[in-house]
């Protein structure tokens, strides 16, 4: 399982805008290692997040996306209290979800 | 009797973590919709990534703003927002014109969110970064250079 995620989420003026930052190594599949050996390609391919178990923004990345994807958003509504809950996949298939709280 | 408690704890978590797998299956047949554009990400020219998107060739438009640096000292992390102004804007295509993979991400807004997001991508070397809008069912763009001072892609 990858590091964890930090979320940040913040309600203002009826908008609440959510900062997110992956820890992932987004390996794009064209580098080399020392001895020439070409790194496979490893990188998030969805991520999605939710408030309150409702679908609010869904992206997909490709490898054109930095190590450690910073992704920001903001939706109408969502109150001090809500839940954030934000999911991605890899292309290994590997999966995290963190929650965080609307401050 | 405290093993009985226990015993009870037990299935109680094991529901839990059912309740997660029923969550985690309800996120499913809405990502579903946006696998269609899976293709894009492995396409070699723009036409091609148009072409996978199904979009045609995108009108010109001022109501995209795209916020990037005119010069990025290190192609390996380029801060880029996209805003769209558009009304009923469903999407947002993130592309790079001289990256190996051209399409660096694609957004769905769902209802409530607003059509502005911001992230970070690589550039392998100046090139134009591209923002697509998909705005009721139509396809619209716009784009802004930027200088790579280092690439980002280096191997």
């Amino acid at each position: 399982m990858a590091d964890p995620m930090k979320i940040r989420a913040t309600a203002k003026d009826g908008m609440t805008e959510v900062k997110i930052l992956m820890s992932h190594e987004m390996e794009t599949g064209q580098r080399k290692d020392a001895a020439g050996a070409v790194i496979p390609a490893w990188y998030i391919t969805e991520v999605t997040a939710q408030h309150n178990g409702k679908t609010v923004l869904q992206a997909e990345f490709g490898t054109s996306v930095s190590k450690n994807p910073y992704l920001s958003f903001k939706f109408k509504g969502g109150a001090k209290g809500d839940k954030i809950l934000v999911s991605w996949v890899d292309t290994k298939d590997d999966k995290r979800s963190d929650e965080a709280t609307i401050a | 009797m405290n093993k009985q408690r226990r015993n009870t704890l037990k299935s109680a978590s094991g529901l839990g973590v059912l309740g997660l797998f029923v969550a985690a299956g309800l996120i499913k047949p809405e990502m579903a919709m946006a696998v269609e554009d899976k293709k894009a990400f492995d396409a070699k020219s723009m036409t091609e990534a148009y072409g996978a998107i199904g979009s045609g060739t995108p009108v010109a438009s001022k109501e995209i703003t795209i916020n990037a640096p005119d010069i990025a000292e290190n192609g390996a992390v380029v801060p880029v927002s996209v805003i769209s102004r558009l009304g009923k804007t469903q999407q947002i295509y993130i592309l790079i014109e001289k990256n190996p993979s051209m399409l660096a991400a694609a957004f769905t807004f769902l209802e409530g969110s607003e059509p502005e997001v911001t992230t970070r991508v690589k550039m392998g070397q100046t090139s134009n970064l591209h923002a697509m809008v998909k705005a009721d069912g139509k396809y619209f763009f716009a784009t802004k250079e930027v200088k790579v001072t280092m690439g980002g892609c280096g191997g």
